[in-house]
C-alpha cells in the first residue's frame, strides 16, 4: 500500500535516518542522521561490534528487544519504522548468501517475486530473466548446495531484486568471497542498485568496500 | 493462537500434575478427610521411615540411575568424538536408528531373555564348551546392586541420547569445527571435545536431564531387571500406592515426595559434575593439549557401543525367537520347532491392542507437535526466547513421578466426568507426551540460523508465509523426530492408560505388563515386539519423510 | 489365576467408606434376582466390563469363550478388562467411591478372593448382599463338601460373591531330574540342603509366596486353632518362631542363595521348565497337565502335595456396588458356575480349575461332560489330593509379610 502512495513534490526520495538512536540498557550504542539519494550508497565503517549490523536490524525491523531506539527511517518520505518487517520492503544482504536450503534456485527466486506478478508463465519468465541477467541463465531446477561460492551470491543479488525492495541494506556481504569474486560482485551489486535507482545502505569494516561503493562515509567508533 | 499457546501447552502440561500433586501432598501430610486422615501429622513420614529397606531402596534408585546415565553419557560423546563423520559412524547410526524406537521394558525383556543364566548365551554354549545341561546357579537377573538393571537402562538410553546427539549436531557445524580443530593439529577425539561438545552439550542438556530423572525412578525395567530384596523405591512405591488397604496410600505419598527429591538430588548431583567438567574442561582447552588418549577412548567408546549394539540386536533375536518357539528347553540353542502359532493364536488381540494404541499415541502426538511449534513461531516472532522462565516448567512432567499424581488425577477425571474416556487417557499422556516433544523440537529450533527467517521477510513475506514456507521446512526434519519421539512416548505409557482408562484401553504396553505378571516368554516376546514395532515405524517415517521430501537438497540431508 | 492380596486397614477402610456412605446419594436400582427371566431381560444388549487378572493367555481365551458365548444366548458383550493386580480394581472402585460416583463405574464384576473382597466387603462397596446364593445354578455348587465357596479367607461371603474355581496347592516336580520328590516339609528342607539352588518360592507378598508361608505356618505352629482367629500380636514372635527357624535353614541352600526370588507362580514354573529348580507349586491341581498341554512345561512333569494336607481355597466373582451393568454381571456370573462353563474350564487343554460344582448330583448329560474329562498325565485324582488345610484368618497374612520383608528383602 505504501507503494501506491504518489510522492509528495517536496518529499525528497531515498532512504532517510532522521535522527536515528540506538541505546542498550541505557548505554548509547550508535546514532545516525543520513539522507540516502536513490543510486547511492552510504557505507558505515567500523570494527566488528560496534553495532553496525544493529543499525540494520533497526531499518529491516529486526531489532532485538534488549535495544531501545529513537528517530525513523523513511524511504521516499514514508515513515517505515511503524510498519512491519515485512511490509518495509528492505532488502537485505549478508555475508552469507542464506539461500533457502530446501527450494531450488528457481524456488527461492519465486519465493521473493512478489504475488502481483501472476501467471506461471510470466514468472517463469520473470526469473529466467533474473538468473540470466547475472549469467546464470537455466539454473533454476538446481539444488542451492550445489552451487559455487560466487554463484549463490548471484542468486542471493537476484532474490532480494526480484522482490522489488525500496532499498537495500548490505551486511558485510562481500566478506566471505575470495578476492578475484569479490570486486566482481561487488561491482555487480552497486551496478545494479545504480541502475534500478535504489538507495544503498553498506555496513562493512573493509575500506576497499567503502572505496568502491564510492558514496559518503560514516566512521564509527567503539563506544 | 499463537498468544494462547504457551498458556495452552502449560495448562494442559503441568494441570494435571499440579492437581495431581495436590493429591499427594495432602496424603502425605496425612490430611485426606474422605480417606479417614483429618489432622495435619508427620505419621506418613514417619511409616515411610520404620519401612525396612528403605535407605538401601533410596541408594539403589540413586545411584543406578546416576550410573546408567553417565554411562550412556560418555559412550554417546567419546562414541561421536572418535567416529563422527566415518564410515563406522554411518553404520552405527543406521545401525542404531531402528534400535532407538524400543521400548524400554521390551528391551530389558530382550536382555533378560539373553543374559539370565538360563538365557540365550548360556544355551549357545552349553553344554559343549562348558558342559552345562542345566543353567548354573548365578545371580545375574536382579542382583542386590542392581547392575544388570544399570546396564538395562543404559543399553536403552544410550540409543535416545544418541539420536538427541544426531538432532542437534547439524546445528553446530560439527565438521567443519572438527576440520578446523584438525587442521590445528588436534587428534579427533580431543578435538571434538574441545570444539563441537561445548556447542552440543547445551542443545542435549535438557533430554539428558530427561533421562537422569527417568532412570532414577523407572519401575518397568526395575521390575524385569532389577533387584527385589529390597526394590528400588519407585518399584516399592507402586506397590504401595496399589494397595487395596488406604493407609498405605498416606506413606506411599511420602514416599513420592521422597521419590521426587531423589530425582531433583540426582539432577542437583550432575549439575556439580557439570561445573566440575567445565572447570576441567576449560583449564585442558586453555592447555592446548592436543589429544585425549585418541586410540584409547576411540577403542574403548567402540567396543561399548559395540556390546551395546549386540546385545540389543541378540535381545532382539532371542525375543523373535521366544515369539516363535514351541517347547524350548535348556540348554537347546533353538527352539524344538517355529511356528506362528502363537501370533496367530493372538492375532485378535495383538490387532486390537495396536488400534487402542495408535487411537491415543497419534492425535496426542499431533496436538503436541501443533502445540509445541506454535509455541515456538511465537517466541520467534516476538523476538524473544521464553527460555528461562518456561524451562523449569518443562521439566515438571518429566521429574515427578508419575505415580505421585496419577491417583489424584483419576478421582479429577471422575468429578468432571471424563473417566474412562478416549479424551481422559489422551489428556494424561499429553502431559508426558507433551514435555518430550517440546525437548525434541525446541533446541533444534532455537539453534536455527534467524537470519533465515530475516530474508524470508525482507522479502515482502508475511510472518504466516515465513513460518510454512521457510521456518517448518527447515525444521522439518526436527519436527518430524519429535513426533516418533511423541508417539514412542505415548506407546510406551503403563500406568497413565491402566489408571485413567479404567482399564478399559487395552494398549500393547498394558497387555505386555499384564503378560508380564504371567511369566509367558511367548506371549511377553510378541508384545515387547509389538511395543518396539510401533515407535520404529514412526521414526522410520521420521527418518525418511525429510529425506525424500527433500532429496535433492544437499544441505538438508543428514550429516554424517 | 490368584490375585495377590495385601493387608489391609479395617479402621481406616470403614472411616472412609462411613465418610463416604454420608454423602451418598441413593443406590442404583438392583436387579431382583428372584426375578431370573427379567434379569435375562434387562441383560440382552448390555455391556460387562469384567476385570479379572489377564496373566494367563489360557484363562483369557477362556473368558473369550464365556463372552461369545453370552453374546449368542444372551446378547451380552463381555468386555475382559485384563489387570495385573486385583488391589488395582480395588483401589478404581475406592476411587470411584471417593468421586461420590454411584452409578455407572467401571467395574461390572471382578474377579477376586480373600483381603481384595473382604475390603470391599467392610467398606460396603459391593453389590447388595444374597445375591450369588439365589442364583438359578447356585443348587449345583458343592456347599457341603467344599465349605470354601462360602467362607472366603476365613470370612463368610453372605452371597456377596460367587464362587467360580477351587484351588489347592500342589506341587510340581519334573521326573527327568528328580524321581522320588520330598513329600513332607522335613524331608522338603532336607532335600534342599543336599542341592542347593534348585528351589525356591516366589517373594512375598506375593499370593503364591505367601501361600508357602502359611503352609509351613500351618504345618509347623504349636496351636493350629490360632489360625482361625486374628492374629494375636502379643504371642506373633512366638508362634511364628518355628516358621522363621524353617526359612532360616532353608534359605542359604535356595535358589540364587535366597538373594533374589522369582516374583510370581508362573516365573516360578518358567524356572522349572528351564531346568533352574528341580520343585515348584501352584494353586492349580490341573496347572501342570495344563502346562504340559501348552508346552510351557515338558511333558516329564509330575503333581505331588505334602503329607497332612495343603492350603486350600476358592476363587470369585463380586459385582460392585455402582456396576454399571449389573443385570449382565448376573447373567454372567450364572453362566460361570453352570454346568458348561465348569467342565471347560476344568478341562487341562482349556484351563484345568477344579470345579465348585457337586457333579454327582447334575443331570447325566452334565456329568458327563465332566467324565469325558481327561484331566491330563500330570494331575492327581481327587482322591489323591489329600486333605484340605483351610485359609488362616487375612491378617496372619498381612503380618506374615511384613514379618519375612523386614527380615529377608531389606539388607
Amino acid at each position: 500500500m505504501t507503494e501506491a502512495l504518489p510522492l509528495p513534490a517536496d518529499t525528497p526520495a531515498g532512504l532517510r535516518f532522521q535522527d536515528v538512536r540506538i541505546a542498550r540498557a541505557g548505554q548509547p550504542l550508535i546514532a545516525l542522521d543520513a539522507h540516502i539519494a536513490p543510486g547511492d550508497v552510504l557505507t558505515v565503517m567500523g570494527p566488528s561490534g560496534v553495532g553496525k549490523s544493529t543499525l540494520l536490524a533497526y531499518a529491516a525491523g529486526f531489532l532485538d528487544s534488549v535495544f531501545q531506539a529513537s528517530g525513523a527511517v523513511l524511504v521516499d518520505g514514508t515513515d517505515v519504522t511503524r510498519l512491519a518487517a515485512h511490509e518495509r520492503h528492505m532488502g537485505l544482504l549478508f555475508q552469507d548468501p542464506l539461500l533457502f536450503p530446501h527450494l531450488s534456485v528457481g524456488g527461492n527466486l519465486a519465493f521473493a517475486l512478489p504475488p502481483r506478478l501472476r501467471g506461471r508463465a510470466a514468472r517463469k519468465a520473470a526469473i529466467a530473466a533474473a538468473l540470466a541477467e547475472v549469467g546464470l541463465a537455466g539454473l533454476e531446477k538446481r539444488d542451492p548446495a550445489t552451487l559455487s561460492g560466487g554463484q549463490k551470491a548471484r542468486v542471493a543479488l537476484m532474490r532480494v531484486l526480484v522482490s522489488a525492495p525500496r532499498a537495500l541494506l548490505l551486511d558485510e556481504p562481500f566478506s566471505k568471497l575470495d578476492t578475484a569474486l569479490r570486486g566482481q560482485i561487488r561491482d555487480l551489486v552497486f551496478e545494479m542498485a545504480r541502475a534500478r535507482g535504489l538507495p544503498v545502505l553498506l555496513v562493512t569494516h573493509d575500506a576497499a568496500d567503502a572505496q568502491a561503493a564510492a558514496g559518503a562515509i560514516v566512521e564509527i567508533a567503539p563506544a | 493462537m499463537l498468544r494462547a499457546a504457551p498458556f495452552l501447552t502449560l495448562a494442559l502440561m503441568l494441570g494435571p500434575v499440579i492437581a495431581g500433586l495436590a493429591g499427594t501432598l495432602l496424603p502425605a501430610a496425612g490430611y485426606v478427610p474422605a480417606l479417614g486422615g483429618t489432622s495435619v501429622s508427620l505419621e506418613p513420614v514417619r511409616a515411610l521411615l520404620a519401612q525396612p529397606g528403605l535407605a538401601t531402596s533410596v541408594l539403589l534408585s540413586l545411584f543406578t540411575g546416576l550410573a546408567a546415565t553417565l554411562g550412556a553419557f560418555v559412550i554417546v560423546m567419546l562414541f561421536t568424538a572418535a567416529f563422527e563423520g566415518t564410515r563406522m559412524f554411518r553404520g552405527v547410526k543406521t545401525l542404531l536408528s531402528p534400535l532407538l524406537s524400543v521400548p524400554h521394558a521390551a528391551a530389558a525383556f530382550g536382555l533378560a531373555f539373553l543374559i539370565a543364566p538360563s538365557g540365550w548365551a548360556m544355551r549357545l554354549v552349553s553344554p559343549w564348551a562348558n558342559g552345562m545341561t542345566r543353567p548354573p546357579d548365578v545371580l545375574i537377573i536382579g542382583d542386590p546392586h542392581g547392575l544388570a538393571m544399570t546396564f538395562g537402562l543404559m543399553a536403552k538410553e544410550i540409543p535416545f541420547l544418541f539420536l538427541m546427539v544426531l538432532a542437534a549436531l547439524p546445528q553446530t557445524k560439527s565438521l567443519a569445527a572438527r576440520r578446523v580443530a584438525t587442521g590445528l593439529g588436534y587428534a579427533p577425539v580431543a578435538g571434538w571435545l574441545k570444539v563441537v561438545l561445548p556447542r552440543v552439550y547445551p542443545q542435549i542438556r535438557l533430554p539428558v536431564f530427561a533421562v537422569l530423572a527417568y532412570a532414577t525412578s523407572v519401575v518397568d525395567v526395575a521390575l524385569i531387571l532389577g533387584p527385589t530384596t529390597p526394590a528400588p523405591l519407585a518399584v516399592r512405591l507402586v506397590a504401595w500406592m496399589n494397595d487395596p488397604d488406604l493407609s498405605f496410600r498416606f506413606m506411599a505419598s511420602a514416599g513420592a515426595l521422597l521419590q521426587l527429591a531423589i530425582s531433583l538430588g540426582a539432577i542437583g548431583l550432575w549439575i556439580v559434575g557439570e561445573r566440575l567438567a567445565i572447570h576441567v574442561g576449560r583449564r585442558w582447552t586453555d592447555g592446548g593439549g592436543r589429544r585425549f588418549a585418541d586410540r584409547w577412548v576411540a577403542l574403548a567408546a567402540g567396543a561399548g557401543m559395540a556390546a551395546l549394539i549386540g546385545a540389543l540386536l541378540l535381545g532382539l533375536c532371542v525375543l523373535c525367537l521366544w515369539s516363535l518357539a514351541g517347547p524350548w528347553r535348556f540348554p537347546d540353542a533353538l527352539p524344538a520347532h517355529l511356528s506362528f502359532d502363537n501370533w496367530l493364536r493372538h492375532l485378535g488381540a495383538i490387532s486390537e491392542a495396536v488400534g487402542v494404541t495408535l487411537s491415543i499415541a497419534l492425535p496426542v502426538t499431533a496436538l503436541a507437535v501443533v502445540l509445541a511449534l506454535a509455541c515456538l513461531e511465537g517466541e520467534t516472532r516476538k523476538g524473544r526466547a521464553l527460555r528461562h522462565r518456561t524451562l523449569p516448567l518443562l521439566y515438571v512432567p518429566l521429574i515427578v513421578p508419575q505415580i505421585a499424581f496419577l491417583f489424584g488425577l483419576q478421582i479429577l477425571f471422575l468429578l468432571c466426568g471424563l473417566h474412562d474416556t478416549l479424551l481422559a487417557v489422551a489428556l494424561s499422556h499429553l502431559v508426558f507426551v507433551l514435555p518430550y516433544v517440546f525437548l525434541a523440537l525446541s533446541d533444534p529450533w532455537r539453534a536455527a540460523d534467524p537470519r533465515y527467517g530475516h530474508v524470508a521477510t525482507a522479502l515482502g513475506a508475511p510472518p504466516d508465509r515465513v513460518f510454512w514456507r521457510v521456518r517448518l521446512p527447515l525444521a522439518l526434519r526436527a519436527t518430524a523426530t519429535a513426533a516418533a519421539l511423541g508417539i514412542a512416548v505415548s506407546v510406551a505409557q503403563y500406568l497413565p492408560t491402566l489408571l485413567i482408562g479404567g482399564g478399559r484401553f487395552a494398549s500393547v504396553t498394558t497387555e505386555a505388563v499384564a503378560l508380564a505378571a504371567g511369566g509367558n516368554r511367548r506371549l511377553i516376546a510378541i508384545y515387547a515386539l509389538l511395543q518396539m514395532a510401533l515407535p520404529f515405524l514412526a521414526f522410520a517415517l521420521a527418518a525418511l519423510v525429510p529425506g525424500v521430501a527433500f532429496r535433492a537438497r544437499r544441505d538438508l540431508q543428514p550429516s554424517t | 489365576m490368584h490375585l495377590r492380596l495385601p493387608p489391609f486397614s479395617k479402621t481406616l477402610l470403614s472411616a472412609a467408606a462411613l465418610a463416604l456412605m454420608a454423602m451418598a446419594p441413593a443406590r442404583a436400582e438392583t436387579p431382583d434376582v428372584q426375578k431370573w427371566g427379567l434379569v435375562v431381560k434387562e441383560a440382552r444388549g448390555q455391556t460387562v466390563y469384567f476385570h479379572a487378572w489377564g496373566g494367563e493367555p489360557r484363562i483369557n481365551a477362556f473368558i473369550d469363550w464365556a463372552g461369545e458365548t453370552l453374546k449368542q444366548r444372551h446378547d451380552i458383550t463381555v468386555e475382559h478388562v485384563k489387570v495385573g493386580d486385583a488391589a488395582n480394581v480395588v483401589s478404581r472402585i475406592v476411587a470411584e467411591k471417593a468421586a461420590g460416583k454411584e452409578t455407572d463405574g467401571a467395574v461390572d464384576l471382578v474377579w477376586i478372593n480373600g483381603e481384595n473382597f473382604i475390603s470391599l466387603k467392610k467398606a460396603g462397596l459391593l453389590m447388595a448382599p444374597g445375591w450369588a446364593t439365589k442364583l438359578p445354578n447356585w443348587p449345583l455348587v458343592d456347599v457341603a463338601n467344599k465349605p470354601a465357596v462360602v467362607t472366603d479367607f476365613t470370612e463368610p461371603t453372605e452371597g456377596l460373591e460367587s464362587p467360580w474355581g477351587m484351588a489347592k496347592l500342589v506341587f510340581m516336580h519334573d521326573t527327568a531330574t528328580l524321581a522320588e520328590p520330598p513329600t513332607t516339609l522335613a524331608a522338603l528342607a532336607a532335600h534342599v540342603a543336599e542341592n542347593p539352588g534348585r528351589f525356591t518360592y516366589p517373594q512375598p507378598p506375593n499370593f503364591h509366596g505367601s501361600t508357602f508361608l502359611k503352609q509351613v505356618l500351618a504345618t509347623t505352629i504349636a496351636e493350629p486353632g490360632k489360625l482361625t482367629r486374628p492374629v494375636d500380636p502379643q504371642t506373633f514372635e512366638a508362634d511364628t518362631a518355628p516358621l522363621f527357624a524353617y526359612l532360616d535353614a532353608l534359605h542359604p541352600n535356595l535358589w540364587r542363595q535366597g538373594r533374589a526370588f522369582p516374583q510370581n507362580q508362573p516365573a516360578m514354573r518358567q524356572l522349572l521348565a528351564d531346568g533352574e529348580v528341580d520343585i515348584a507349586f501352584t494353586f492349580n491341581p490341573s496347572g501342570a497337565s495344563a502346562a504340559i498341554a501348552s508346552g510351557e512345561l515338558p511333558d516329564t512333569v509330575r503333581t505331588f502335595v505334602l503329607e497332612g494336607g495343603t492350603i486350600g481355597n476358592a476363587h470369585f466373582v463380586a459385582i460392585p456396588f455402582n456396576a454399571s451393568a449389573k443385570a449382565g454381571a448376573l447373567v454372567l456370573a450364572n453362566f460361570l458356575i453352570s454346568p458348561q462353563a465348569q467342565a471347560r474350564k476344568q478341562d487341562p487343554q482349556i484351563w484345568g480349575d477344579p470345579t465348585v460344582l457337586a457333579v454327582a448330583r447334575l443331570e447325566s448329560d452334565d456329568r458327563a461332560r465332566f467324565e469325558a474329562l481327561d484331566l491330563g498325565i500330570a494331575t492327581l485324582s481327587p482322591e489323591d489330593l489329600g486333605p484340605v488345610i483351610d485359609e488362616p484368618h487375612a491378617s496372619w497374612m498381612t503380618e506374615l509379610e511384613r514379618a519375612w520383608t523386614k527380615r529377608y528383602a531389606a539388607q
